[in-house]
Parts: C-alpha cells; sequence; structure tokens
C-alpha cells in the first residue's frame, strides 16, 4: 500500500488517461502537442504525488518546456497547413488487430500485477521518513548522483554531446532522394 | 493498512501505466503521422517513467528515481535527433506521411 491521496491520485490518472487518448486519436497534430503538454504535466503531479520531486521538477522542465518547444517548432516548420498532414488513419483492419493485440498484453499486464501483490523484496534505505531526516529528495538524488552513480552521469554528458552534434548533422545536410520522381 | 489514510494498491499504480503505455504502443502502431507516432514513443517512456517511481517509493530505494532521471536525459537527446530525421525527411519526400518512406522498394 502507498500511502498517498486516492483521489489526487486518481484525478490525475484521469486526466493523463484522457489525454493519452487525445494525443493518439486526435487527427491534427497541434492538438495531439497540445494534448502531450497536459498529459506530461499530470505526470509531474503524479510524481510529486509519489514522492519524488526532483524528477517532478524536471519532467516540467525537460519534457514541458524542452521536448515540447521542439515538437511545436517543428509543427510550425513543416507548415501544418499543408494537406499532407490531413492524412487518412491505416486500414481498419490493421487498426482492429492493433486494438485487439493491445488490449490482450494489458488485460494479461493487469491480471499479473493484481496476481504478484507480495512483494519479496527487501525494503531499502530509502522510506520516506528516512529521505526527509536526510534533507529531502533532492539532496538525497544530488548526492546519489555524485558518488553511487558518478560514472553514468559522466557518460550523460557524451551522448547529450553526441545527440546534438548528430541532430544538427542530420538536419541540415541536403539529402537527394535516388530518383528525381519520388514526390 | 492504515485505516486513517487508505492510500493506493501498488497494482493499481502499475496498472495505469501500463494502460497508458499500451495507449502509446496503439499509437505507434495505428497512426501514419510521424510526428505522433513520436509523440507517442514519449508517452510509452513516461509510462515507464512512472512505473520506475512507482516501484522506488513502494520499495524505498532511490535507484528507480536515478534510472528515472538517465531516462529522461535519453529521451531529451532521442526525440532531437528524431525531429532532426523528421527534417531530413520532410525535405526529401515532402510528406510526414510514414507510408511513403519506401525508397528501398523503388
Amino acid at each position: 500500500m502507498i500511502d498517498v491521496s486516492p483521489v489526487t491520485f486518481t484525478l490525475l490518472a484521469g486526466i493523463a488517461i484522457g489525454c493519452a487518448l487525445m494525443v493518439v486519436f486526435k487527427k491534427n497534430p497541434v492538438s495531439s502537442a497540445f494534448s502531450l503538454v497536459l498529459l506530461f504535466a499530470a505526470f509531474a503531479g503524479i510524481y510529486a504525488l509519489l514522492g519524488a520531486h526532483l524528477l517532478a521538477a524536471l519532467q516540467i522542465l525537460v519534457y514541458a518546456g524542452a521536448i515540447m518547444v521542439l515538437f511545436i517548432f517543428v509543427i510550425m516548420l513543416l507548415n501544418a497547413d499543408e494537406p499532407s498532414f490531413d492524412m487518412g488513419r491505416s486500414h481498419p483492419v490493421l487498426r482492429a488487430i492493433v486494438g485487439l493485440f493491445c488490449l490482450t498484453l494489458l488485460g494479461f499486464f493487469v491480471w499479473a500485477f493484481k496476481k504478484s501483490e507480495v512483494s519479496l523484496v527487501m525494503p531499502g534505505l530509502f522510506s520516506t521518513t528516512a529521505v526527509d531526516a536526510a534533507g529531502g529528495n533532492s539532496k538525497v538524488i544530488s548526492q546519489l548522483m555524485f558518488s553511487k552513480y558518478e560514472l553514468p552521469f559522466e557518460l550523460t554528458s557524451i551522448l547529450l554531446l553526441a545527440g546534438i552534434v548528430g541532430a544538427v548533422a542530420i538536419a541540415k545536410r541536403n539529402l537527394t532522394s535516388p530518383k528525381e520522381g519520388v514526390k | 493498512m492504515n485505516e486513517i489514510n487508505p492510500g493506493v494498491e501498488p497494482w493499481l499504480v502499475q496498472s495505469f501505466c501500463a494502460i497508458i503505455f499500451f495507449i502509446g504502443l496503439a499509437g505507434v502502431m495505428m497512426r501514419r503521422n510521424i510526428l505522433v507516432i513520436l509523440m507517442s514513443v514519449e508517452i510509452m517512456l513516461n509510462a515507464v517513467n512512472l512505473s520506475f517511481v512507482a516501484f522506488s517509493r513502494q520499495h524505498a530505494d532511490m535507484g528507480g528515481q536515478m534510472a528515472v532521471f538517465f531516462i529522461i536525459v535519453v529521451a531529451a537527446a532521442e526525440s532531437a535527433v528524431g525531429l532532426g530525421l523528421l527534417i531530413a525527411m520532410f525535405r526529401t519526400l515532402k510528406t510526414v506521411d510514414t507510408d511513403e518512406i519506401r525508397l528501398l522498394k523503388e
């Protein structure tokens, strides 16, 4: 049992599920993008509810801030009024198969989660009271980041550098299609 | 356990993560607009992140929250590179429809 407010959790979860459905089923990518912003905000609320305060802040800064700005920027760059954006959905039979497949797997997962209620893992050192006594979630995570997880933390800087260089190189190079008649 | 504050069952939180994840998976497999496909990938990453945070709370272990931190970094790099690829695709094919990617077939 996780001792968080069930009302708040249900409210945020409902918002998140509704927004996720809207992202997938709205035809216009701009409305999908704005539903995605609301989804990220709901997730940040759930992180804060579960005591992950640093991650809630990072969720807003990185996802709702940086990544969504990038998405909106690309949508505007590609000129969303073009008719090429209004493409139909995929084949109805394919959609039915995909929906059935996802629902079956989802049912299996829910059944498995319901069945494995008893946790066999020993509780770790960082209970809610221990984290609060050590100076809060952000302090504990920062201390871990620069002690136990220092090597992965340094490696992320290389990853981000590679990402920047790769994104610029891919977006800047003028790829020509092998055949001129390819649209 | 605690009668005053009923709380949320862990399996409910994990089931919620699974619901969000499979909505994202359905979006990746159903939609043809590559922008929406990238957004659905972000939804799936977020669902996994929430699963990590819930397990971190349940087991009183900070490893899950550190994993989420690194996933957020990788997701930022992934979306930058993915949108760069999208722009290159739009320049080459003049469309964002994934059914039009068939250069290998011609």
